[in-house]
């Protein structure tokens, strides 16, 4: 075993010189046997780095060419369903990237020059910001979801409000004593004190919104609730109707298909970004890392900014469709 | 590699034996850069210019991306095998687009507009006399 490569343990790595009669292994002891010397070791990190970020890059391309054969099909598609996504979220999401990416690379520089608290404090940091894109990520997902802004059938299923799930939940979970409830309040007073509440509650069951009656329905509930409706805010609908938005064009769910599924590949590697990010805060902690050997760190940062790098191109290509 | 890296030692730091030191200047300026660049971004998405505003977004993001790539991911002096693999890997996106793009092209004329079937059985089940627009393109 020993003879294969060389420990981190200098002395084990003298230990391999006396073996071998190779100058750099005895200096360095991060140096592994089968290279001749550290920067043949460097070079090779980095281009198997390169060869990885390569196919990194293809495995989004193969999303990029769905984007764009689905964005020439469905031109007006983009257009529209672009403003149900929040700019401002987007936004702040790249410009956490972007800092996340500077960190990174100033821990790199701090790493290569021996300065170990600032280079833990900058992986800290970008691991922080790579929490916060994933904190942000989720609120803006669970909205969608909320919102029935999804892939598939479930998008052609009307949302319900939060005061119509309720409802909904109250009807399907005893529809007869709920009757039985408003029925019962005049006819015998004497109960009426015990069921007061539920009676209120019951009476304020709208059925319109819990029976599957259609969106028209919806419509007309949310105008009487002067809620804002498609017809009369034509540029962003009211978000729990956009299925009521007569101007919605035809087949808009594939929009948010290629959102959740380029958006959740990048949100992916934002999490494997965060493990390497945990793994290089632990190893910088013990001490591994100096300025003749700090390749984890280099390639770390390699990985780190591509996932910015993708997210770069996904930010206008979601967000900002004019 | 490893005599790039000698370049300074006006302040004693010690030097990488490998590798290539970017100076913080640069590092700011360029995360300045890619801040304002955001913002310009952002701005022109409400200006109507037409086509143009896809070509300057994406304008926008390549120019990004190459300050990233060069500075922040050290291609500036890195190997040039390197930058040839992240290249040419780009350069290959780009072709496999090109000839789907030009491939569905062909097919315009034989598409079908609207929804597909069974989304139409959904909307009916669902929501039978929902407004939407069915067979008409999107009008702002």
């Amino acid at each position: 075993m020993s003879t294969l490569h060389t420990s981190h343990d200098p002395a084990h790595a003298a230990h391999g010189h006396d073996a071998h009669g190779h100058g750099d292994h005895a200096k360095y002891p991060f140096l592994q046997h089968h290279f001749d010397s550290p920067a043949h070791q460097f070079d090779s990190a980095k281009l198997g780095m390169w060869l990885f970020l390569a196919t990194e890059v293809l495995f989004f391309g193969g999303l990029f060419v769905a984007y764009a054969v689905l964005r020439t099909r469905f031109p007006e598609v983009f257009s529209y369903a672009s403003h149900y996504l929040n700019t401002l979220m987007g936004g702040i999401n790249t410009c956490v990237l972007i800092a996340s990416s500077l960190t990174m690379a100033m821990a790199v520089r701090f790493a290569q020059t021996n300065k170990k608290g600032p280079m833990l404090l900058c992986l800290v940091l970008t691991f922080g910001g790579a929490c916060g894109f994933m904190v942000i990520k989720y609120f803006e997902y669970s909205h969608k979801i909320h919102e029935h802004l999804v892939w598939g059938k479930t998008f052609y299923v009307p949302p319900h409000t939060e005061e119509g799930e309720h409802e909904a939940a109250a009807l399907a979970k005893a529809p007869e004593s709920t009757v039985t409830l408003t029925v019962a309040n005049p006819a015998a007073p004497a109960v009426a004190p015990i069921v007061a509440l539920p009676a209120v509650e019951a009476s304020a069951i709208k059925p319109a919104a819990a029976a599957p009656q259609g969106l028209a329905t919806v419509r007309e509930q949310a105008k009487a609730e002067h809620l804002p409706v498609a017809d009369q805010d034509p540029a962003i609908a009211h978000p729990t109707l956009h299925l009521a938005d007569p101007k919605m064009p035809a087949n808009t769910h594939l929009f948010f298909a290629i959102y959740y599924c380029m958006t959740g590949l990048h949100g992916i590697h934002v999490l494997a970004g965060m493990v390497m990010l945990a793994w290089l805060i632990w190893r910088g902690a013990r001490g591994d890392f100096n300025s003749d050997y700090f390749t984890p760190v280099d390639v770390g940062g390699l990985y780190w900014h591509i996932v910015d790098l993708v997210w770069i191109f996904l930010f206008p290509l979601f967000y900002l469709i004019h | 590699m490893a005599s790039n890296a000698h370049a300074h030692d006006s302040h004693g730091e010690p030097h990488p034996l490998v590798g290539h030191l970017v100076p913080f200047w640069l590092l700011f300026i360029t995360g300045g850069a890619l801040l304002a660049l955001t913002v310009i971004t952002v701005a022109v998405r409400y200006i109507d210019v037409g086509e143009f505003n896809m070509v300057i977004a994406l304008g926008v993001a390549v120019i990004k991306a190459t300050l990233v790539a060069l500075f922040f991911m050290h291609l500036r002096w890195d190997r040039p095998f390197n930058l040839l693999t992240f290249v040419g890997s780009m350069a290959f996106v780009i072709l496999m687009m090109a000839f789907c793009l030009i491939d569905t092209a062909q097919y315009r004329s034989l598409q079908f507009t609207g929804n597909p079937p069974e989304v139409e059985n959904t909307l009916q089940s669902n929501a039978p006399g929902a407004p939407v627009a069915r067979f008409k393109p999107y009008t702002p």
